[in-house]
């Protein structure tokens, strides 16, 4: 077992509580920094799979406005800051069907070959973050998907604007 | 060296976690937490596939399409919160069981 191997399975165990923590802890704004954790064990995940630049844009974007959203969601409707669940049957339920998925994608994921690929060490070349800016903007490239998701964002931006300001003269 | 299964595990774990908490919450909050959950663990599985099986063809296809699915999760969060409180103005509510206008 090497270091890397070490590390990773530190940082899968820390991740997989924070996420059933998140899933089971009553007390919704523990629910959310939970979820912090997780997010940010699957930022570590990132930087184990050498992708630098998206491990610092998944801190900057979950965990610093992602997060921070939800966290101000929470605030802003009381309430319901104590999550009950059911816990009769349907507890049950939704544990058989987290669990069916699961065995689907573990029987999947043992059935095909490539899953013991190891990785090579990366070339100067591939560690380039500029090489993804400039597949970004070129034609040839990803150019269309990347204005296509700015237009999305905009979208988003007036929608979301929209539906949370308070209409006058609209009946409650 | 990590093999490539374990990154699938972990997401494969995560996921399941994910869809539980969105079939157990009520809270409509909570259950936007899952589906963050699980876009990232679809997240893991693409770098993961890029690094290990895509790196020497030189396509970056795997980045960037991690990178789009960020701006989607971002616009579906702004999107499903701006709902959320909008619908918490008209019912007082964000349980999911009490947002039924749309029942018949």
């Amino acid at each position: 077992m090497t270091v890397m191997q070490l590390i990773f399975l530190l940082n899968a165990a820390v991740t997989i509580i924070a996420g059933i923590m998140m899933s089971r802890v009553r007390r919704l704004l523990h629910a959310a920094l939970w979820l912090v954790l997780a997010l940010f064990g699957v930022a570590v995940t990132f930087g184990l799979l050498e992708a630098s630049f998206l491990a610092i844009v998944q801190v900057v974007v979950y965990i610093g406005a992602i997060a921070i959203l939800i966290l101000f969601a929470i605030m802003l409707t009381r309430g319901g800051t104590d999550d009950t669940y059911d816990n009769s049957k349907r507890w049950i339920i939704s544990l058989v069907v987290a669990l069916i998925a699961l065995g689907g994608i573990l029987l999947a994921l043992f059935t095909w070959p490539q899953g013991q690929a190891l990785t090579t060490p990366l070339t100067a070349a591939q560690q380039d973050i500029g090489a993804i800016g400039i597949a970004l903007l070129d034609p040839e490239g990803y150019l269309i998907p990347f204005e296509i998701s700015s237009i999305l964002l905009l979208a988003a931006l007036v929608g979301s604007i929209y539906v949370g300001i308070e209409h006058k003269g609209e009946e409650k | 060296m990590i093999p490539l299964y374990w990154f699938l595990i972990l997401s494969a774990v995560l996921f399941s976690i994910g869809i539980y908490t969105v079939i157990t919450r009520r809270n409509t909050i909570t259950i936007l937490m899952g589906v963050e959950l699980m876009l990232n663990t679809a997240n893991i599985n693409l770098l993961a596939f890029w690094r290990y099986l895509y790196i020497d063809t030189g396509n970056l296809d795997g980045v960037i399409f991690a990178l789009i699915i960020f701006v989607a999760a971002a616009a579906e969060v702004a999107v499903g919160l701006g709902l959320i409180i909008s619908a918490y103005r008209r019912r007082q509510s964000v349980v999911a069981n009490d947002l039924d206008a749309l029942k018949g």
